[in-house]
């Protein structure tokens, strides 16, 4: 027993004997001795940098498992990338195990923080941020993960990014909880991804609030098992400053939240108002593709138990078509939730599954919108279906995402 | 007797002394200079040691328009395996060695030039490892910069006009983003296929195939390797200049086992499904990368085409490739507008 207690301690002793801690501040050469200090790190080492500004003409990156990059605090550690020449990046981390934590990168050329391929993942009490409010030539994500697994996104704040504030590609076993996503074109964004909760969120001030995608001809698709809850997807209503081409660029100003073509989406006691075009939309991928394996349409989505408030009182009917064709069929007495109805042609005709009906319960008086497809093909029928209630079913709650 | 010795014990010593270091290739720190290897019997000529062979590739990437001179080193005894469409599986000791400079006058080789940077891809016994070596000013010695280096510096073109470059040695990291397939450090130019061609040797010019073949360096190959061609030569159709210049380009990371693989644009030799070339294929997260463009590549149409735009732009959150380029390769681009306006 007494051997046994020795020999622990030895080994704790011995652990953080060779682990280190290393300390460094801003100076005029920083670029180089950050980096530097990055690659050199080693297992279980620690880089921490003083509060200061640092400033950066090249991207920097880290490569190396289970190590902690941290600053002193989200408004007092600020890495500056305004004047990056090089780097597509701000930040990129291709290692497994790393924590990032307590300090800001500002003005990125492409995308702030990038994380490719990351067993493991934290980003904590991290700010990214184009400081010169929305603009097109802002880059594209704030926090971008991507094949990652086991990934922590908490208390992070991203505000101006081009495409989406807080994003996550191809990834399974995800958490994004306790941040703020403001003034960018997407606020978070889960996307061909896999066991997802996002939760305790706010999202306010982008174009649209909170997007669950999924795309085709991808390694990774068929995003499944997205649960978004206790958040706020409210007052979305900076107008779509996406460069044009991408997907984000059909979002309307004024969404609360959208799915589009997952699987197993659960969506419970969030707030969702102040969006002017429209506070939830489930939608199909709206564009041909050739691709096989891809299923473009949602299923098994649940909705349930959330506050809606105002919504679609300023449709921004000038981005997409979404906007448009809703205003269209509703006359302009726009909905809380829409459905496009749209489903593949075996179940159009001869009806859908059980488990993978829409289910829409207990969301107070939120209005709702949708079409039937057979009416919409017919000549002298009216598609518009508004009854809430056909959607009304037992809700089947998703498991609880579990970080390893 | 004496005198034999003595005359034996300097030969060895000499003999050793240009002897590639093969202890150092595998030990897990990089010495701090170049010269330690002993790649080189004169490292400012870059004159390589005894089982130091200089190759060239069929088509090479485009670094800034500086020009490269590579060399294997295989240790003695052992060979290199043959992958199809892949490096060659280089056994552990193996040393890839790349010299990066530019000529004062392009116009005129003879008047010298400028070494910027040597790049190692060592074969230790867990897999390769990139590193890099900077030139000193006085270019008799390279030093490692495992932080990458900015170097400005100029030379002047073929057409006699001054050129300018913010040269960037990479740094152990940027390495990777480039030489990582399946996650591990690979190197990517020897692949037989873009080894397969005629090279001057001193002695003899041959196919390099046949040399590595002679020198025991690889077993006999027989199947067919899907050879590129060289893109600068426009005896051969667009179609195979342009995939050629693509695969060496991109094709590395742009390929299911690739950096970019996300994407789910494959741009290597082998790949055949138009979406997956670009061809009417929407961008994932390009973000202003894709400069206004809906497609990667919009038949009929170059100045809508995404690949091009990005081939085309300097601003780092735009340009491709991510890294090692800072000036645009306009000769390039003009053949992959071509090429576009033609579909």
């Amino acid at each position: 027993m007494k051997n046994l207690l020795l020999m622990t301690l030895l080994v704790l002793s011995s652990f953080s004997i060779s682990a280190k801690q290393i300390l460094l501040g801003p100076n005029s050469n920083s670029q180089e001795e950050i980096q530097e200090a990055l690659i050199d790190l080693e297992p279980g080492d620690v880089l921490t940098l003083e509060p200061g500004e640092y400033f950066f003409e090249d991207g920097i990156s880290l490569d190396v498992d289970d190590v902690i990059f941290e600053g002193s605090g989200i408004d007092d550690t600020i890495l500056h990338f305004g004047d990056q020449v090089s780097g597509a990046q701000g930040l990129l981390v291709t290692s497994d195990g790393v924590t990032l934590r307590d300090f800001a990168v500002l003005d990125a050329k492409g995308d702030a923080i990038k994380v490719i391929g990351a067993d493991g993942i934290s980003m904590i009490r991290l700010r990214t941020e184009w400081t010169g409010g929305p603009k097109e030539t802002n880059g594209a994500y704030g926090f971008y993960p991507v094949e990652s697994k086991d990934v922590l996104i908490d208390g992070c704040v991203a505000i101006g990014a081009s495409d989406a504030g807080i994003y996550v590609g191809q990834s399974q076993n995800i958490i994004v909880k306790n941040s703020v996503a403001q003034y960018n074109v997407a606020g978070i964004e889960i996307e061909n991804s896999y066991y997802a909760d996002v939760f305790d969120n706010l999202a306010s001030h982008n174009t649209g609030g909170i997007l669950v995608f999924d795309l085709p001809d991808l390694p990774q698709q068929g995003g499944h098992h997205v649960r978004v809850f206790r958040n706020k997807a409210i007052n979305n209503d900076t107008d779509n400053f996406a460069p044009e081409g991408n997907i984000v660029g059909e979002v309307p100003r004024g969404t609360g939240i959208i799915i589009q073509a997952n699987s197993d989406v659960e969506v419970f006691d969030n707030d969702i108002y102040g969006n002017g075009t429209v506070n939830l939309s489930i939608v199909t991928y709206g564009y041909e593709t050739e691709d096989e394996n891809y299923n473009p349409h949602p299923k098994s989505i649940q909705i349930h138990n959330n506050r809606f408030g105002d919504g679609g009182f300023d449709p921004d009917v000038g981005t997409g078509e979404l906007a448009a064709i809703l205003f269209e069929l509703s006359d302009g007495d726009m909905p809380d939730i829409f459905w496009d109805g749209i489903l593949p042609m075996n179940q159009i005709l001869f009806g859908q599954p059980d488990d993978e009906r829409l289910i829409i319960s207990n969301n107070g008086d939120a209005t709702f919108l949708t079409l039937n497809p057979i009416k919409y093909l017919l000549p002298f029928f009216d598609p518009v279906e508004r009854d809430i209630q056909e959607y009304d079913g037992e809700v089947r709650p998703l498991p609880e995402v579990i970080l390893n | 007797m004496k005198k034999t010795s003595l005359l034996l014990l300097i030969v060895f010593s000499i003999t050793s002394l240009y002897a590639v270091d093969n202890e150092l290739i595998l030990e897990e720190k990089f010495p701090k200079k170049l010269s330690d290897f002993h790649f080189f019997k004169d490292t400012h000529a870059q004159i390589p040691s005894k089982g130091v062979l200089p190759y060239e590739l069929i088509s090479s990437l485009f670094s800034d328009y500086s020009y490269k001179q590579r060399w294997v080193y295989i240790p003695e005894g052992k060979k290199a395996s043959f992958i199809k469409d892949k490096v060659f599986d280089f056994p552990v000791g193996s040393a890839l060695i790349k010299t990066f400079y530019y000529p004062i006058d392009e116009r005129n080789l003879s008047l010298g030039k400028k070494l910027m940077e040597t790049r190692l891809l060592l074969r230790k016994q867990e897999g390769w490892e990139a590193v890099s070596y900077a030139w000193n000013e006085n270019q008799d010695e390279a030093i490692i910069k495992k932080a990458g280096k900015t170097i400005l510096t100029d030379w002047i073109d073929f057409k006699g006009e001054n050129r300018s470059v913010r040269y960037r040695v990479p740094n152990k990291n940027q390495c990777k983003e480039c030489h990582s397939n399946n996650d591990a450090v690979m190197p990517i130019g020897p692949k037989a296929r873009n080894l397969n061609k005629i090279y001057d040797y001193q002695d003899e010019s041959i196919n390099q195939l046949t040399k590595w073949m002679k020198l025991d360096y690889i077993d006999n190959i027989q199947t067919d390797l899907n050879t590129p061609v060289d893109w600068e030569d426009d005896s051969h159709s667009l179609e195979e200049r342009v995939r050629s210049y693509l695969d060496i380009n991109c094709g590395h990371c742009h390929i299911s086992t690739g950096g970019a693989n996300s994407t789910g644009l494959y741009l290597d030799l082998t790949e055949s499904r138009p979406t997956h070339l670009g061809i009417n294929k929407k961008p994932v997260a390009t973000g202003r990368g894709s400069g206004g463009h809906e497609f990667s590549i919009s038949p009929g149409k170059a100045d809508e085409s995404i690949l091009l735009y990005r081939m085309i732009s300097t601003d780092p959150g735009v340009m491709m490739p991510e890294s090692g380029r800072s000036l645009t390769h306009t000769e390039a681009i003009q053949m992959i507008e071509d090429w576009i306006s033609s579909m």
